[in-house]
């Protein structure tokens, strides 16, 4: 598609001046602009100042011969294409070959023949601009690269400020992903409970780019907020996928694993909705738990239709919990080839230290893949001592001067709510207006959980704690303790909270009671104080965390303390 | 004979591209020539010989002196081999044939000015 004729300047370097006159005469005819050299040295000079497009060059010249100037003439043009004809009577192929090699791209052979030099400069023109349209072209592309790894540096920067209160970097957390994984739809998120549990999200949304990454931002608010409240996981799954369901198109949504570890209870509580089986990895028998798909991914369901039921399995110290995202499995090597569950699991079979299983994992990925990916992301979250895991102090903003100091609150919770309601991010909220008791805020939660999940299975629900004596057991109690509470017509909790002041500092009393059957008290606190087995961990847990711990009316009501001194 | 010495198609084509500078055309080339034989004759060594016969032949076949293209392309082939036994001989023919279409071109350039 040539449209009008553009005139071209032309550079004519010739060292005989009847064949330059000649060649001037017939390529000015031809409606181009001329320019004149007698030897090579002139012809770069020329070429120097005043960039002509085209260059019709003899070979041999004094001074500098054609050859020469033509690898000077396409050095100063650089990435631009000045296509040099070269003007011989030369018939040695080694000769033709020279011209090539100095950068000619074609030739023109004595006598002239007009309408052949036409056609050549015509055809060297379509080439030239050809040219010059690629490297526009990349150029257009590079800027717009550029200005998109901008908008991606920004809009990381922006969604780093939301995700800054994580604790990815916890002693326990070991992860692989790409700074841009967030641009793949990748999202890997930890944040620490009031209760010190931790809560760990590995997300992937549908897409590439700008779209993947947009529906990050909500999830991330919506898990470090219900996080920090004490929400559990059933609430904040119901929340995610609601508020995603809500913003995202159709044809988006987010395959998420999200667990709940407990140090204290030392327990891991998993739902997975499309994401690829993670893999709870026991360091005492190197057994591995898949923790598989059980749910459509978040952001799919109505909220009436989904459902937020979670898996819960005991881990003991040194247990490692490992969630992939399909980047992984679907790493391919240089023929195509996918890493596949088959080679992760025999990287799992293979390991004999559980501490460098991650690095094992790495490296095969590193052996396999022909090129780097930045869709695969991959966390391990280890079950530590509660001791040495440190939440991080919370932060108030407010001044104190309203903080109450002499109330009590009573709240009966009945079958319709203990079904669906979690009250405790509501009583923590509650108490934490007491300046006293923020210091104690992670036993606090916990001592409230215990209580209140004590009351509701073993009291409500009638559940037995001895069940959870070991693994298979374990399993059995959280779907026995599901499925009671989907049947539950009657039953309540009561919560009684007393604020008094003493002194400088003050009190707070809990009192929790049920409508249960009660349990032998004396028997239960006949137990050493342990923190071994998986079952009774509630009781001796209370008994740790809070001042004054004692159960009446046959174990239907628990009774216990928090003091504090004077705030500094 | 003038033909065996000028492509008279040559002529006439060489008039309608250059138009009114035709004659300047001729004088141009009968100058440069006369450039390139001062070389030929002083040439010191084989390359010296090739390159300047090798300028004359593109020159000359453009002009359409056919003979004088001949030679010198026969010229050109010698020096590059290096035969240069009766180089001499060939060179004074090459001189000679100028001398030959020199007149032709003055008088071609007589003829276009009265046109």
């Amino acid at each position: 598609m040539q449209s009008l004729f553009e005139p071209l300047t032309i550079l004519i370097a010739e060292d005989s001046a009847a064949d330059r006159m000649l060649l001037s005469s017939i390529v000015r005819r031809q409606g181009h602009q001329v320019l004149t050299a007698a030897n090579g040295a002139e012809a770069v000079e020329a070429f120097r100042q005043q960039q002509p497009q085209l260059v019709l060059m003899d070979a041999m010249m004094p001074v500098m011969d054609g050859f020469e100037a033509a690898r000077q003439i396409k050095a100063l043009a650089g990435e631009t294409l000045v296509p040099i004809i070269f003007l011989t009577s030369l018939t040695e192929s080694e000769a033709l070959a020279r011209c090539l090699e100095a950068g000619g791209d074609d030739f023109l052979a004595k006598p002239y023949n007009q309408v052949i030099l036409g056609a050549k400069i015509k055809a060297m023109d379509r080439l030239r601009r050809l040219q010059a349209t690629v490297l526009e072209q990349r150029d257009q592309i590079a800027r717009h690269h550029d200005y998109l790894l901008n908008e991606q540096r920004v809009a990381k920067a922006v969604f780093d400020k939301i995700a800054h209160s994580g604790c990815l970097n916890a002693p326990n957390i070991r992860y692989l992903q790409s700074p841009y994984a967030l641009f793949n739809g990748d999202l890997l998120l930890a944040a620490f409970t009031p209760a010190g549990d931790m809560h760990v999200l590995l997300g992937d949304f549908t897409g590439h780019g700008l779209p993947a990454a947009v529906g990050a931002m909500p999830l991330a608010e919506v898990f470090y907020g219900m996080t920090a409240k004490g929400f559990g996981l059933p609430e904040t799954l119901r929340e995610m996928n609601a508020k995603l369901k809500r913003i995202l198109p159709v044809d988006m949504f987010c395959c998420a694993t999200l667990m709940c570890l407990s140090f204290q209870r030392r327990s891991v509580e998993v739902w997975n909705g499309g994401m690829p089986d993670g893999y709870l990895h026991s360091s005492a028998s190197g057994e591995r738990t898949a923790l598989t798909a059980r749910h459509l991914p978040l952001g799919v369901l109505s909220p009436q239709t989904f459902d937020d039921r979670t898996e819960v399995f005991p881990m003991a110290v040194g247990d490692r919990v490992f969630l992939l995202s399909d980047g992984v499995i679907d790493t391919c090597d240089a023929n195509e080839q996918l890493f596949g569950i088959e080679r992760l699991e025999r990287v799992f079979a293979a390991n004999r230290q559980p501490e460098v299983l991650f690095e094992e994992i790495e490296q095969a990925l590193r052996d396999f893949r022909g090129e780097a990916r930045d869709d695969v992301s991959m966390v391990e979250v280890s079950l530590l001592e509660a001791a040495q895991i440190s939440p991080p102090a919370l932060v108030y903003s407010d001044s104190g001067q309203s903080c109450p100091l002499d109330w009590s609150v009573s709240f009966e919770f009945r079958a319709a709510t203990l079904k669906r309601f979690n009250p405790l991010p509501f009583l923590l909220q509650l108490l934490l207006e007491v300046h006293g008791l923020r210091a104690q805020s992670g036993a606090l939660y916990s001592v409230l959980a215990e209580l209140y999940s004590n009351a509701l299975e073993h009291g409500v629900l009638g559940l037995d704690s001895s069940l959870k004596r070991d693994a298979s057991g374990f399993a059995r109690y959280y779907q026995e303790r599901n499925a009671r509470l989907d049947q539950l017509r009657d039953g309540y909790v009561r919560l009684h909270l007393v604020v008094t002041p003493e002194g400088e500092g003050g009190r707070l009393t809990i009192r929790v009671d049920d409508s249960g059957k009660g349990f032998d008290v004396a028997q239960v606190m006949d137990r050493p104080l342990d923190g071994v087995r998986l079952s009774g961990r509630g009781v001796s847990l209370v008994r740790q965390l809070s001042r004054k711990a004692s159960w009446s009316d046959d174990g239907r009501s628990a009774h216990v303390e928090f003091y504090w001194e004077a705030l500094a | 004979m003038a033909d065996t010495h000028l492509d008279r198609d040559v002529l006439s084509a060489l008039q309608e591209v250059m138009e009114d500078e035709y004659p300047t055309l001729l004088d141009t080339f009968i100058a440069d020539s006369e450039e390139r034989l001062l070389v030929l004759r002083k040439a010191e060594d084989a390359a010296q010989l090739m390159n300047a016969a090798h300028s004359f032949k593109g020159s000359s076949s453009n002009m359409g002196a056919i003979r004088l293209a001949e030679l010198c392309d026969e010229l050109e082939q010698r020096a590059r081999q290096e035969s240069l036994a009766g180089i001499e001989k060939l060179v004074g023919e090459i001189d000679g044939e100028f001398a030959i279409v020199r007149p032709l071109y003055e008088a071609e350039r007589q003829r276009s000015l009265a046109e």
